[in-house]
């Protein structure tokens, strides 16, 4: 093998271009089969028409999108998934602002130790937290209990319904935020807050005025990151909905997978991307008024 | 840290917040070892029945089998697919090369749901729902962007002059590549490995879609088990998926330890 390797040149130049192109293919094949073809063919797939019982029939309408905006159950669907994610962001941002805020006063040992527990909880699957929360918040698990035991009669449902589905969001994308907040927070000078506080602010003021607007890119990141996996979540809501709760990505796996309507459950897919589209326009225009 | 009292109530805030980011990982551990019939915490008797029903469980035992060899193949696949393109990528230059580099990571952004649906109407096309095969297709597509990345970085890393000094010194490219640069790249490649596996071992939502009566992953069992019974079974299996990926990650870290004291 050496001898025969000898009269060759380092592979820079003149063969460089084939055979890059040769170690380039395998990836090139996965991806056209994978990834570019199925996406090009969904775009196509939401103007075929689906006929009742009888399979999907090749053509080009407008019907899917029509009915996908204008029919008052999508409308809700989107009306619904928007309102509850951006709830969820919301409820995660406050959750996770705390935490992000101490990791980044913290130092040393505690500061890694603390970022480990954060990252932690992204070890285990989506599912198996989402089961230890159909534990908690179940009818006779010790939520409920203690609430009963406080003396409410009757206490609010907190599983299998939206209520659930937002605890379970919520928890299960604090990390990212978390994470997101962290990045975001590089701006955030201790320094800033002494001066502020040796010039007499109240530590309210400080927030206010110093530590919100500094983390505001931190914040902006975080919210554009869960939002968007919030809108596209699909276990948590299948899990703990139960049944109930009616959001884009649970309807286009029922679409997809039970009624076999894959023009609507097309639709539905390329309008997800159109509204991360949009969550991704407005995160940049955000960033740029926040410079 | 001067200046900044931590004062208690935010510390006691964080440990009510850390609390609740925590506890429902945490609950599986007790859970797992309830013996009561159904989902309760906490449990009213403590007993090992739901591990002991586990190894009974055929579905769950043959569904783990699947989807360790699916990461297993997923894994090598990846490697050897990612390896020359990140050095035709990175090294050879290859025209369009940058352009493809974006074009093949981007499946990382997008929302697998939709990745997952799209996969199905072409794979229930060309037959290859359901197949181990397809399968292994549909997750090299989200495990390759990762080891890309990881990859393009790591042989970024390395130095080009100890190559340039191997080809001066008679060695074929072919022989660099071997001798010089692989070896050179390897905490690189056990990270790939790492990531690469796990994530095709916890895909769900992808393999939601493709998988087929008598194919299916431990995943995707899981998801179907929490959507119809309520038990501590699953608390169990839970359990021992946090001993596997703690094992996996730690073999990974030892790894990558003793090859960069070889390499440094």
């Amino acid at each position: 093998m050496s001898a025969a390797a000898i009269p060759d040149k380092p592979a820079t130049s003149g063969l460089g271009g084939q055979t890059g192109l040769a170690l380039l293919f395998p990836i090139v094949l996965v991806n056209v089969i994978g990834f570019i073809i199925p996406m090009l063919n969904l775009a196509r797939m939401s103007f075929n028409e689906y006929v009742p019982g009888g399979g999907i029939r090749e053509a080009f309408i407008l019907g899917n999108w029509i009915k996908a905006i204008a029919d008052p159950f999508n409308l809700q669907l989107i009306a619904n998934s928007i309102t509850l994610s951006l709830g969820v962001t919301l409820a995660t941002l406050i959750v996770s602002y705390p935490i992000a805020l101490y990791i980044h006063w913290s130092s040393g040992r505690w500061r890694s130790l603390l970022i480990f527990l954060v990252i932690a909880p992204l070890l285990t699957s989506a599912v198996v937290r989402t089961y230890g929360w159909i534990a908690l918040l179940s009818n006779d698990g010790p939520i409920i209990r203690s609430i009963k035991a406080l003396g409410v009669e009757n206490p609010p449902r907190l599983l299998f319904n939206t209520t659930g589905v937002m605890i379970g969001l919520t928890e299960i994308l604090m990390p990212y935020m978390i994470l997101a907040l962290l990045a975001g927070f590089g701006r955030l000078d201790p320094r800033f807050e002494e001066a502020a506080r040796s010039l007499g602010a109240t530590p309210a003021q400080t927030f206010r005025r110093i530590i919100l607007p500094l983390t505001l890119p931190g914040i902006a990141l975080g919210w554009l990151l869960c939002f968007v996996l919030a809108i596209s979540s699909f276990v948590t809501p299948k899990l703990m909905g139960g049944g109930r709760v009616f959001l884009l990505a649970t309807e286009i796996y029922d679409q997809a997978i039970v009624t076999l309507n894959w023009p609507v459950a097309a639709t539905l897919s390329i309008l997800v991307l159109i509204l991360f589209g949009l969550s991704l326009a407005v995160y940049t225009r955000l960033l740029k008024r926040l410079d | 840290m001067e200046g900044h009292q931590l004062s208690w109530p935010l510390r006691a805030l964080v440990f009510v917040l850390m609390l609740f980011l925590l506890a429902p990982a945490l609950l599986v551990f007790p859970i797992s070892f309830s013996g009561d019939r159904l989902l309760s915490f906490p449990p009213s008797s403590w007993s090992f029945r739901w591990y002991q029903s586990l190894w009974q469980n055929e579905l769950i035992i043959s569904s783990f089998l699947t989807s360790l060899s699916l990461a297993v193949v997923v894994t090598m696949l990846s490697l050897a697919i990612a390896i020359p393109a990140v050095y035709a990528i990175i090294r050879l230059k290859t025209p369009g090369s940058e352009f493809l580099y974006n074009l093949f990571t981007a499946p990382l952004l997008l929302p697998t749901i939709v990745l997952g649906l799209a996969i199905l109407i072409i794979f229930a096309t060309i037959g290859l729902l359901g197949t181990f095969h397809g399968i292994v297709l549909a997750h090299l597509v989200v495990t390759l962007p990762y080891a890309l990345r990881v990859l393009a970085v790591a042989l970024g890393n390395v130095n080009l002059a100890c190559e340039e000094a191997a080809a001066s010194l008679g060695a074929g490219p072919l022989t660099v590549v071997r001798r010089v640069t692989l070896p050179m790249m390897m905490p690189g490649i056990i990270a790939a490995t790492a990531l690469c596996f796990l994530v095709s071992f916890d895909e769900l939502v992808i393999t939601l879609f493709l998988t087929g009566p008598k194919l299916t992953t431990l995943p995707v069992e899981l998801f179907r088990y929490v959507e119809t019974s309520a038990d501590p079974m699953v608390a169990c299996v839970s359990v021992l998926l946090f001993f596997f990926t703690l094992a996996i990650i730690m073999i990974i870290d030892r790894a990558m330890g003793l090859t960069q004291t070889f390499v440094r």
